[in-house]
């Protein structure tokens, strides 16, 4: 099985918490037109870092190094899940029968439906047991 | 009440004959320490170039890092063998100091702690819990031995757990305490909380940073002691150098045991009575470690006036250094340590800044890092990681617990010339 289509780059981005930080990232991918189309905060002591999927990863990379920015390539998979009461519970069953570990995790609701959005630590062999599983992984080309 | 009248009273000449005497036994025993045979020829001088106290000008200082390059055991005048006790103290590069003592150095260690509690009226009736750390640091046994020398009932309680301090104060009857003044401060918020108001206690011996008097004022008030500022270093022993007498203004050093120079720090120039500088010191009495002109870094006068109770000389208490070393929680830090430390961890770079605050009277030290882009790896459970990594390094090398801030590599002020690494923001009142 090819599961390389099904890898998506995510970018992360190492911030300080304080005011101004996230408007200093959006700002700059907003100047070379890149849209996000998926993005979460992760939060610890004093920092955070900014995940988020867009549309040309490799342009918001050096966008954001030029700028100083601390910014790292991430694989993470995509879930297609039914935008209905009970959709997250479907994916979540699966991925748990199929043994799956989540490192973390989010969600958006966009044009194509629900989507979840997962940072797991066996890539390859989470693609195929969700593949498996009868669940739909979307193809990084949905993305970028 | 005097320890021992005859000494502490000495009249100017037979103080100085004395010094005289003990300086040249001194100046004959570093002979056997390698670094000050050669400091001697190098400013060709021999042990007998000093024939008078003046003299003493002729040799060249001593300073911190001498003793460091000398460790662990270079300072040593005496075999091993005959040194019965290590000490350290925090180094700059991860190296601590070493100071050693032989029997009768603790013996004439603990009797000048003796006289300083003696001079504020502890008797041998008095209940002492010295709240101070019993390790390689001096100020726990230090004080303990010459608790015991005295008399006391000592509760060697050293430091942690308020609460189980609190309550022994309380049932033991303790009348005197000795710790930090930032932790007497502490103490005195739980007592609060647990609402006592710590009946039994008299006196309050305070050192190991400096405090100011306002500090002093509310320490009594919400403590119910009479306050005393305390002053010593490692390589001078440890605590009991010199001590506040009752009338509180300004410290009795102990001029037959410390011959006292104060010098400009820049030139090296000794300065007059009333002038502040940097306290240089040659200790008279110590065997396992003599030290010539020892530069303590702490700056402070010799006071002019007399003392009503007929003691030597006082210094004027401690205001600051005359280099850049950092007193936290009663600790000694050189900004150098924090750098040593992070060029270790190749995660975070080089650059730092210190910030220094007082929360809730004690002193809270918070370390900015940059994090190295090379090893950004994107993931949080990272960074975390490392932020825990510096940590618990800074920990081992400071014996201090700080805060660590990651942030944006590239954030952080650079300097050209001279740095401001460090940004104390502790009231100074």
């Amino acid at each position: 099985m090819d599961t390389q289509k099904f890898i998506i780059r995510q970018i992360s981005i190492f911030s300080e918490n304080r005011p101004g930080r996230l408007a200093a990232i959006a700002h700059a991918l907003g100047e070379e037109n890149i849209n996000i189309l998926a993005f979460s905060i992760a939060e610890a002591n004093g920092f955070g870092v900014v995940r988020a999927l867009v549309d040309k990863p490799e342009k918001a990379h050096d966008k954001l190094q030029s700028l100083g920015f601390n910014i790292a390539f991430t694989d993470v998979i995509a879930v297609q899940m039914k935008d209905q009461p009970g959709g997250l519970y479907v994916v979540a069953k699966i991925l748990g029968d199929a043994g799956i570990n989540i490192e973390y995790s989010y969600a958006y609701s966009g044009k194509e439906g629900a989507v979840l959005i997962l940072r797991v630590d066996q890539v390859e062999d989470a693609i195929k047991k969700i593949r498996n599983s009868g669940a739909v992984l979307l193809e990084r080309s949905v993305f970028h | 009440m005097y320890w021992d009248e005859k000494i502490e009273t000495l009249k100017p000449a037979d103080l100085q004959q004395l010094q005289l005497k003990r300086l040249k036994k001194t100046v004959k025993l570093v002979q056997n320490v390698g670094f000050y045979k050669n400091k001697f020829a190098e400013a060709k001088i021999k042990p007998s170039s000093i024939k008078t106290l003046d003299d003493i000008r002729k040799i060249p200082f001593t300073k911190k890092q001498d003793l460091r390059d000398g460790y662990p055991f270079g300072f040593f005048a005496v075999p091993l063998k005959k040194v019965i006790r290590i000490h350290t103290t925090s180094g700059t590069t991860g190296k601590p100091t070493v100071v050693g003592y032989t029997r009768n150095d603790l013996d004439a260690w603990s009797d000048l702690i003796a006289r300083n509690m003696t001079m504020v009226g502890i008797t041998a009736d008095d209940v002492f819990q010295n709240m101070v750390n019993y390790g390689m640091f001096t100020g726990g046994l230090g004080f303990h031995y010459g608790a015991e020398k005295i008399g006391m009932t000592v509760i060697p309680s050293a430091t942690g757990n308020t609460k189980r301090q609190i309550e022994m104060i309380d049932d033991f009857g303790v009348t005197t305490i000795h710790c930090t003044p930032s932790y007497a401060m502490h103490l005195s918020e739980v007592a609060e909380e647990l609402g006592t108001s710590l009946e039994s206690l008299k006196t309050g011996l305070f050192g190991a940073e400096s405090w100011s008097e306002s500090t002093r004022k509310s320490l009594e008030k919400r403590l119910g002691v009479t306050a005393y500022d305390s002053y010593g270093l490692s390589e001078l022993f440890g605590p009991g150098v010199a001590f506040e007498c009752p009338e509180r203004d300004g410290l009795h050093i102990w001029h037959d045991s410390y011959l006292v120079e104060i010098i400009d720090p820049k030139t090296g120039e000794q300065l007059a009575d009333g002038e502040r500088g940097e306290l240089v010191v040659t200790p008279l009495v110590k065997e396992a470690m003599p030290l010539l002109r020892y530069r303590t870094g702490d700056v402070t006068m010799l006071m002019e006036d007399g003392c009503l109770c007929r003691r030597g000389k006082k210094i004027a208490r401690i205001t600051g250094r005359s280099d850049d070393m950092l007193v936290i929680r009663g600790i000694n830090v050189f900004p150098s340590q924090i750098e040593h430390v992070l060029l270790k961890i190749p995660e975070v770079g080089n650059q730092f800044m210190v910030y220094i605050d007082k929360i809730n009277h004690l002193d809270e030290m918070t370390v900015e890092v940059e994090i190295n882009r090379e090893y950004f790896s994107g993931e949080l459970a990272d960074l975390a990681n490392l932020q825990k990594k510096v940590v618990k390094e800074l920990r081992d090398a400071l014996e201090l617990r700080t805060t660590v801030r990651l942030v944006e590599p590239g954030s952080l002020p650079r300097f050209e010339g001279k740095s401001k690494r460090v940004i104390d923001r502790r009231e100074k009142e």
